[in-house]
């Protein structure tokens, strides 16, 4: 048979037999990043214990090694090369046997530093309920554009989240790299930035969103859409700004104010003071001015509002434009607490999720209530979970309220399917 | 440039490993969504099942290779279709769509947590339990096989071949089932599921089957994919792998047999492609290391899937062969 003929080897990259790893050490660099150590010198001998290759980490703390073929090889890490204070975890070996596969990346990975969790730090539960609103409230800031998205129009809008990464880059290129000749602080970048997103959002609702809904298209394509939409613009981040998270010029090493029985950064009072504020701000709006009560008259029944003399489609250019605004502004504020990073938005995109479900979907009270409770429920888990996994707990509450009040804490009962 | 790598891996793109893999993926999201109306975007939920099923029934609990096989496929996503069903079956299309991509995450977070590290092995995952399927192989490891320039080593000759034929036979299933009664209730409830309803269909259970049954042969494809690279790590089943097999399942077309299949060979087709010139340009420095620097080329790619994704939502929803009449994004 022809077909299984061997046939000469051609070149081909992909078929080397490599071993490779990332030295890291997870949630230990600023803000709960990894640390990647650079330096760190392994050694690579074969079966019968002659040397294969002799290499150290680079700067992102990754090693290669190319094999001259599958089989069992010894890896060892010199442990004095570590950096100070980093050691293996607890149980982990310096030397390892491995299988390598023939013409395949075969990965070593060597775990560093010891498991933390809130409850190991002896964090207390005023600490952990104030974390807990704060986080809260932004993400119930950049949820509220989501909500209300989804109230007047019906799309589920996967690409929020990559809005709130938006905001957080476009604060950072004003105020760190100076893109107009000179690094603004970052109260002038912040509202420019929500200014510069607001603009984004109506014009992506005015060159997309209008236009697919004119064309008649389905709320699942659009959702579908939406998809793209967000895997496109979070590369297109990623291409541009890179991997690693980026602070911003200011606010970052603060010493915290005490409280008695809670600790804050200076940074995070303001946070907290701004959201209030705005949020009470939107509420306020919502209920008293025209607009705000068009809108809740669009999500509650678009029909009954257009045909009450509601200009239907200028209520969801005005959704966009507040929405987009909101989730520029929560990003700037998000990033103040953690870094700008390419996927923080689809991080966040999960708890908005979870928040607005909460609610109620296509509230926007709803979104504001749930996230809140999500923000503490976040906070409050680290007490019995790693806090690696402490989003774990909000995404589980999300499939728990859909199981039991389907339409939220604050939404309607309707039968829906 | 090196005209014959470019075109070599694009070849090997179209019926290599990750054609056969996201095939299996996309088959299931058929059953889902061509053909139940389901939105389901945790399929790397399922294909991770698939993977964790085996490697922790043979690595952490010493089990045998057929049980983690069985484990892997029939057991895992099984339950995970039960505890993803059962509170958004009832629920609007949407609501499930929010729900899969939630539990794909908190799947892959958990088995990420360096807490259950004794189970899963955490981020390092775990590895080296397929070696009782490549003792069954009769191609020499070392040797390259196929024709002409299509040509793989022998373990990964092995895998393509074997996963060829599990595509082969899962397609013909579907095939089978979808022209059967059972197959025509499900597609009854894609239209109009009140009417399905009222003509004493429990549309509930219906959806339940079939969210079980696209499970199985999406966890089938993780499966395929841990075994041939032996390893399952979590960071192998994010967010984006389900996006992949969306796109696949969209450019063919969904509701029809072979639409996954042929979507997901143009799709690794075109992706090995533009992989490969990329890294060409940027290694003869075509592209000034100024504009984009090897590693990004990966990230280009996503940001093609993310184009052609919305393109196809927004122009093309029955995909490159679908049928508008039997079944389009648009439908509903």
């Amino acid at each position: 048979m022809l077909f299984f003929l061997p046939v000469s080897p051609v070149a081909a990259q992909d078929d080397e037999t490599t071993l490779s790893g990332t030295i890291r050490s997870r949630g230990t660099g600023a803000d709960g990043a990894d640390e990647f150590f650079e330096g760190v010198k392994l050694t690579v001998t074969d079966a019968s214990g002659a040397v294969v290759d002799e290499v150290a980490t680079d700067a992102n703390g990754e090693w290669v090694v190319v094999l001259p073929d599958g089989g069992d090889f010894i890896v060892e890490l010199d442990e004095s090369t570590l950096p100070d204070g980093a050691t293996l975890r607890e149980g982990a070996e310096a030397r390892r046997e491995i299988a390598a596969n023939v013409g395949r990346k075969n990965s070593v990975l060597y775990p560093i530093g010891d498991l933390a969790s809130a409850a190991a730090e002896g964090v207390s539960l005023i600490q952990l309920g104030v974390d807990g609103i704060k986080l809260g409230l932004i993400i119930g800031m950049t949820a509220i554009g989501l909500s209300l998205i989804f109230g007047t129009t019906g799309l589920v809008n996967f690409a929020h989240g990559e809005m709130v990464t938006y905001g957080a880059m476009i604060a950072f290129l004003l105020n760190v790299t100076g893109i107009f000749g000179f690094q603004m602080t970052l109260i002038l970048a912040t509202i420019l930035t929500v200014l510069l997103s607001a603009l984004t959002g109506g014009l992506y609702n005015e060159f997309v969103w209008k236009r697919l809904r004119n064309r008649g298209s389905s709320l699942i394509s659009m959702l579908v859409v939406s998809i793209g939409f967000s895997i496109f613009f979070r590369y297109s981040l990623l291409f541009l700004f890179g991997g690693r998270g980026l602070p911003y010029r200011e606010y970052q090493l603060q010493t915290v104010v005490d409280f008695g029985l809670f600790t804050l950064a200076p940074k995070d009072i303001v946070i907290i003071v701004i959201s209030l504020v705005t949020l009470v701000g939107v509420a306020t709006l919502l209920r008293m001015t025209r607009v705000g009560k068009a809108m809740r008259a669009v999500a509650d029944n678009k029909d009954l509002a257009e045909s009450s003399g509601i200009d239907v489609e200028g209520v969801i250019r005005y959704v966009w434009v507040a929405g987009s605004a909101l989730a520029g502004f929560g990003g700037v504020l998000f990033a103040l607490t953690e870094d700008v990073s390419w996927e923080m938005g689809f991080r966040i995109l999960l708890l908005m999720f979870a928040g607005v479900t909460l609610g109620g979907l296509g509230t926007a009270y709803g979104a504001l209530l749930g996230s809140v409770l999500v923000g503490l429920f976040i906070q409050y888990s680290t007490l019995v979970v790693p806090s690696d996994m402490k989003n774990v707990g909000a995404l589980a509450v999300l499939i728990l309220i859909l199981l039991f009040r389907p339409q939220g804490l604050l939404g309607k009962a309707e039968r829906v399917g | 440039m090196d005209w014959i790598a470019i075109f070599q891996n694009t070849l090997r793109g179209f019926f290599g490993e990750q054609a056969i893999y996201f095939a299996l993926a996309a088959i299931g999201l058929n059953v889902h969504f061509g053909y139940t109306g389901l939105l389901n975007f945790g399929q790397a939920l399922f294909m991770a099942a698939g993977a964790y099923g085996l490697a922790i029934t043979v690595v952490t609990f010493g089990g045998s290779f057929w049980l983690g096989v069985f484990m892997g496929i029939v057991v895992f996503p099984i339950v995970m279709a039960l505890i993803l069903g059962v509170p958004t079956l009832r629920l609007r299309a949407d609501y499930l769509a929010i729900v899969t991509i939630a539990a794909a995450e908190i799947f892959r977070l958990f088995v990420r947590s360096p807490r259950w590290d004794w189970l899963t092995g955490s981020s390092d995952g775990l590895g080296q339990y397929a070696d009782r399927f490549y003792e069954f192989s009769p191609f020499n490891p070392r040797v390259r096989y196929g024709i002409g320039p299509l040509n793989f080593l022998g373990n990964q000759f092995w895998v393509v071949i074997v996963g060829w034929v599990v595509v082969a036979i899962a397609v013909f299933l579907v095939y089978l089932l979808m022209r059967s009664p059972w197959g025509r209730v499900l597609r009854a409830i894609r239209e109009d599921e009140d009417a399905a309803r009222s003509l004493g269909k429990n549309a509930y259970w219906f959806k339940m089957q079939a969210l079980i049954l696209g499970g199985v042969i999406g966890a089938a494809g993780g499966m395929m994919r841990a075994i041939g690279t032996q390893s399952a790590q979590p960071d192998n089943f994010i967010t984006d792998v389900t996006f992949l097999a969306w796109v696949a399942l969209i450019l063919g077309g969904a509701a029809r047999v072979f639409g996954p299949v042929i979507g997901s060979m143009i799709l690794w087709g075109v992706l090995s492609f533009t992989d490969t010139f990329l890294r060409e340009m940027v290694a003869e420095e075509i592209i000034p290391n100024s504009l984009m620097e090897g590693p990004q080329v990966g990230q280009v790619r996503f940001m093609l899937i993310g184009i052609a994704l919305l393109l196809l939502a927004a122009f093309r929803p029955q995909g490159m062969f679908g049928n508008r009449d039997e079944m389009a994004l648009d439908d509903r």
